[in-house]
């Protein structure tokens, strides 16, 4: 996990593309500057950024499905829930599964657990938005090649 | 001036209010989503999320938005209230033919 670039997956697990689904894992590092803050000593990982690597890793199936022809952005969360807290140094396995397309929209259904341990769950909707630089795709096509996706 | 069905009117007049958070008394048949209700392009998207999920269709909105931008289609033959109520009950009935 690399949070100073807001890149909260480290690896894809699995990706079926018939399924429409994805397991990600994500490593919480053991320091971080968030940690300062969140919270001063009692480091904890904030559950907004679970509903986002919840995001980001359907945002990785979205890349894929559309064979990096669009680009997925956040438009909105439904259904949130944060059920563990997760300290510095956790692995989490994410999961997520797109349940609607349409035109210029997916939304997708995705939970995040600890050891084994529901941590959080949501719906997320995903605009699908053409790259605006060829550069930006080239760069998401590496990441993808980094974490295994591709 | 285009008829309209006044279910799928409030429905889809229910749907924009909630969803991007505009007063339900402001919104008329004659309204324009884009012009007069200001709906950006991104609360539009999360708007046909809600109107597809409710009526089990999947509005083209990307090919109406090519149609406007290369001057086939005027805008609002699809983001006035009753067009677009409109072209719903049409896919809402191509949908239910191919069924």
């Amino acid at each position: 996990m690399r949070l100073e670039h807001f890149q909260l997956v480290d690896r894809v697990e699995q990706y079926d593309r018939s399924a429409k689904a994805i397991k990600c894992r994500c490593e919480v590092p053991l320091e971080s500057s968030i940690f300062d803050g969140h919270f001063p000593g009692h480091p904890l990982f904030p559950g907004t950024l679970m509903i986002e690597a919840i995001a980001q890793c359907c945002g990785l199936a979205v890349l894929a499905l559309h064979d990096f022809r669009r680009m997925p952005v956040l438009i909105g969360v439904d259904k949130a829930r944060v059920r563990a807290m997760i300290k510095p140094g956790a692995v989490l396995a994410v999961e997520g599964r797109l349940v609607q397309e349409g035109s210029g929209y997916v939304a997708a259904a995705g939970h995040l657990a600890s050891e084994g341990r529901m941590a959080a769950e949501a719906e997320v909707r995903l605009g699908t938005l053409p790259f605006p630089t060829e550069a930006l795709r080239a760069e998401a096509r590496k990441f993808a090649q980094k974490v295994g996706l591709i | 001036m285009a008829e309209y069905n006044q279910a799928t009117y409030d429905a889809v007049a229910d749907i924009i209010a909630e969803v991007s958070s505009i007063d339900r008394a402001t919104i008329v048949p004659d309204s324009h989503a884009i012009n007069d209700l200001g709906i950006d392009s991104l609360d539009f998207l999360d708007v046909t999320f809600a109107i597809d999920k409710k009526f089990g269709i999947k509005m083209p909105v990307e090919k109406w938005m090519e149609d406007v931008n290369e001057g086939r289609a005027k805008a609002e033959e699809f983001f006035v209230m009753r067009n677009l109520v409109r072209r719903i009950d049409e896919l809402v009935a191509q949908k239910a033919t191919a069924a």
